[in-house]
């Protein structure tokens, strides 16, 4: 096997990826970024409707604590409160960077960048009103800002190895990543990707459901090397569904609707999310949101034959703001729902969106794993920024637009940290051919694979038990079934059967991969599902419905040695304002 | 029935492409064209290959020859493309094939590379970002949505021919989102790499790359505009 040695490597080539790429590329350290998509096609090119961020364009009073407050609120207050301090206040720098890159962002009548209203967000510490806080390049914010941040890793010279596929960590024999076997998937060949810092980049994992917004390509790949490399988890059971997803096809509807005037209406054409959230109604976080329309599908107000969703209603809008500044929205709704929306509503209901949780890390995007007495210990040469990550600005409940903005940060972040950290000077001890052949074992053990099951049954059994077992609402028995269920799975994914044994862009082997990755997402947030007898942000249960915060106002973090659980502390202790203390959330 | 007819091609066995023929029972429903390639590599053959990733449109990954026409798969329904129950997918023409309806996208890629794809601005940047008046941003309207999906140059005979000199309609639409740029500010070293019989001239007009474009862009009138600019500058 070829081994190719990289100062910095980047597993994964969206918005965090790139971004991180970026800043290493310009300090000069040779750099590379391995993305199984050519990076455009990366999923950060699907968002819509922003990035969220205090540069006071809107409100020239705006101010990044404010915008702290309510991602703090939104977290239901197990979001890191250095981390979130962290991104609200270098945010607006970060924003204007991309823009000095030439992102094609909206503009205000003063020539500014154009802000919206997005859920959960305030002024004045959630007491002087509703907030335009979400910087828009019209409803196809994600797809500028990753077209801008390959743009400008080609001015960079940053060196990419597109299409190619991250199988698995290697580590030395001081527990240390050094960096990654992958497979170019044009020619198949194998290689060793040596590097004194390797970045997982690799995104969410939506596809452990069946009804997401999430692109294919999002199969946890990072999460999936991570645990069989021993590498913990936390937060797993945090995932959001995002309340418009069109129904049927599972694509996303910006909030950035609702944002702009739309709101939903159940069946009798009831504005109901007056009745749950009474002050920011449509606005409320999304975990709200989507739990409300579940309310009104279950208690007979849905819409259409089977009373299944709701609808989101834009006309009223008229047709010159819905076509300048949602004209993706009014694509997207006439090819997949058949509907336009400029005449009538869009059916949509709630659907997998974005995964809260990921591998723990630092402001500076150093993984990090937690011992048997809770200690915190950094992993060395392992870094994670972006979706996979979980610094955790997040918590229980992401706000809309602070994705963006959390790997545009902490990509950045990240980057800066290596940067300095190479400066300083990296010592890994080399890793053993051992180490090197244990790395490569996944794969070839799936090349000598005969007479296991077919890879497309096997996703679909996957994705059907996490969404009746893990979906909006969920409940202790009906997740022990699950659990048992994947209990069942785990032995057939392993033994996968792979028919097309060939080298040249086998995408049956690439599959076969990823379906591996997303069965050890799906296990980790169905365990610590189970545990986590609350009710917080995303994770809803019947069971337990209150918040309790005697004994969960902490992290989880699943390790995959044993399927354990363990909790981690919350930090609430930012450096430049006060702690914002727990309180009763509600909108 | 649906008579699915797939362009197949692996380098490791296959001496020359060739068709296969597939029946698929739509059962009914009005799928996207990839929701038929994935049902078949998931129920028929799992070692039909093509690229796709977003499924809506936005990524680019999926262009490809659907009936005689570019396009994404993913949001090309059915109902739009199939006559006579035949639905025929072949690889975007004019680029190798690596296999099945994969193709190389080194060229197309390297003629994006070559008008350099990224704002180059000599003054200092201010502490916040560069003012833009709405009017001047909504220039970049119908340029800046670009997907990269190739459907528009590899439907161009003039790219076809000449790949590696003709920038062709997709870097095109770049170029002069760039030059459409008033944040931008080496109009003069664009037109001057542009400014060649090949780069911009082999485009005829005909106007492939406006009836394929899946967003709905319009590279013949940007290369239009370059011209003009090439032109007046020459003058």
């Amino acid at each position: 096997m070829r081994t190719i040695s990289f100062d910095g490597v980047i597993v994964g080539g969206g918005g965090a990826g790139m971004r991180a790429a970026l800043q290493l590329s310009q300090s000069g350290y040779k750099t590379a970024v391995i993305s199984k998509v050519f990076p455009t096609r990366s999923h950060t090119v699907s968002a819509q409707g922003g990035i969220t961020c205090a540069i006071a364009s809107s409100d020239p009073n705006d101010d990044w604590r404010w915008h702290m407050y309510d991602t703090v609120k939104g977290s239901d207050y197990i979001g890191d409160q250095d981390a979130i301090e962290y991104m609200c206040s270098v945010g607006p720098e970060a924003i204007f960077e991309l823009e000095h890159m030439g992102l094609p962002f909206s503009r205000t009548e003063e020539g500014r960048i154009y802000q919206r209203p997005f859920g959960g967000q305030s002024k004045d510490y959630g007491k002087g009103g509703q907030a335009a806080r979400t910087c828009a390049a019209a409803d196809r914010t994600g797809h500028a800002l990753l077209h801008t941040l390959y743009q400008n890793n080609v001015k960079n010279e940053t060196v990419f190895f597109n299409e190619w596929f991250a199988v698995d960590l290697v580590k030395n024999q001081d527990g240390a990543v050094t960096g990654v076997i992958a497979i170019c998937i044009e020619t198949g060949e194998t290689v060793f990707v040596k590097s004194k810092a390797t970045v997982f980049a690799t995104g969410g994992a939506g596809r452990i459901y069946a009804s997401t917004t999430n692109a294919h390509i999002n199969t946890g790949d990072g999460i999936g090397m991570g645990l069989r490399a021993g590498v913990p988890v936390q937060d797993m059971e945090m995932w959001q569904f995002h309340p418009t997803g069109i129904y049927g096809a599972g694509t996303l509807v910006t909030e950035g609707c609702r944002g702009e005037g739309g709101y939903l209406v159940n069946k009798d054409g009831e504005r109901f999310m007056e009745r749950y959230a009474p002050n920011a109604k449509d606005l409320a976080g999304r975990d709200v949101v989507a739990r409300s329309m579940v309310l009104e599908i279950l208690e007979g107000r849905g819409c259409g034959e089977h009373g299944d969703h709701v609808k989101l209603k834009l006309d009223h809008l008229g047709e010159d703001v819905l076509e300048s500044r949602l004209p993706g929205i009014c694509e997207l709704s006439r090819t997949f729902a058949h509907v336009d929306p400029v005449k009538e509503p869009i059916p949509v209901v709630p659907t997998c969106h974005y995964m809260m949780g990921g591998i723990p890390t630092n402001v500076n995007g150093q993984a990090i794993t937690v011992d048997d007495q809770g200690n915190d210990h950094i992993i060395p040469g392992l870094y994670a920024c972006g979706e996979v990550a979980c610094v955790s600005v997040h918590g229980a409940n992401r706000l809309g637009g602070n994705s963006l903005l959390d790997l545009v940060v902490f990509g950045r972040a990240s980057g800066l940290f290596i940067e300095s950290a190479l400066r300083d000077g990296i010592e890994l001890r080399e890793s053993a051919q051992s180490d090197i052949d244990a790395a490569g074992d996944r794969l070839r053990h799936l090349n000598e694979s005969s007479g296991g099951e077919n890879v497309a049954e096997l996703r679909r059994e996957l994705q059907s038990t996490m969404q009746n077992h893990f979906g909006v609402f969920r409940r202790g028995d009906f997740m022990q079934e699950g659990i048992a269920k994947l209990a069942e799975l785990r032995g057939r994914v392993e033994s996968v059967s792979l028919d097309d044994k060939s080298d040249a862009f086998n995408t049956a082997r690439i599959e076969a991969l990823e379906l591996q990755n997303l069965f050890e997402v799906a296990e980790a947030t169905a365990v610590v599902a189970e545990a986590r007898n609350e009710s917080r942000g995303a994770h809803a249960r019947e069971d337990f419905t209150e918040r309790d915060d005697e004994n969960w106002l902490c992290h989880s973090v699943y390790h995959s040695e044993g399927k354990k659980v363990s909790k981690r502390g919350v930090n609430f202790t930012p450096s430049t304002v006060e702690t914002f203390e727990p309180q009763i959330r509600s909108y | 029935m649906l008579q699915v007819s797939i362009y197949r091609y692996n380098p490791e066995v296959d001496s020359a492409p060739h068709m296969q023929e597939f029946a698929f029972d739509t059962e009914g429903k009005d799928l996207m064209v990839l929701d038929v390639l994935e049902a078949i590599k998931a129920g028929h053959d799992s070692s039909v290959t093509y690229r796709r990733s977003c499924r809506e449109g936005v990524c680019g990954s999926d262009g490809l020859n659907i009936n005689g026409k570019n396009g994404l798969a993913c949001i090309t329904p059915l109902s739009e493309t199939v006559k006579n129950d035949k639905l025929v997918v072949r690889p975007l023409p004019g680029l190798p094939v690596i296999r099945d309806l994969v193709v190389d996208m080194s060229l197309f890629y390297a003629q994006y590379e070559k008008i350099q794809p990224f704002l180059k601005n000599n003054s200092p940047a201010p502490a916040i970002e560069r003012l833009q008046s709405p009017e001047d941003r909504s220039q970049l309207d119908g340029l800046y949505e670009c997907i990269l999906c190739a459907c528009c140059s590899t439907s161009c005979p003039s790219f076809w021919w000449n790949p590696d000199r003709f920038i062709g309609p997709a870097g095109l639409l770049q170029a002069y989102r760039f030059l459409a740029d008033t944040r931008d500010t080496a109009t003069d070293e664009r037109l001057s790499k542009l400014d060649d019989p090949f780069s911009v001239f082999r485009c005829h007009g005909i106007q492939n790359c406006v009836n394929v474009c899946p967003k709905g862009l319009n590279p013949t009138k940007a290369i239009g505009h370059i011209r003009t600019m090439l032109l007046n500058r020459a003058t």
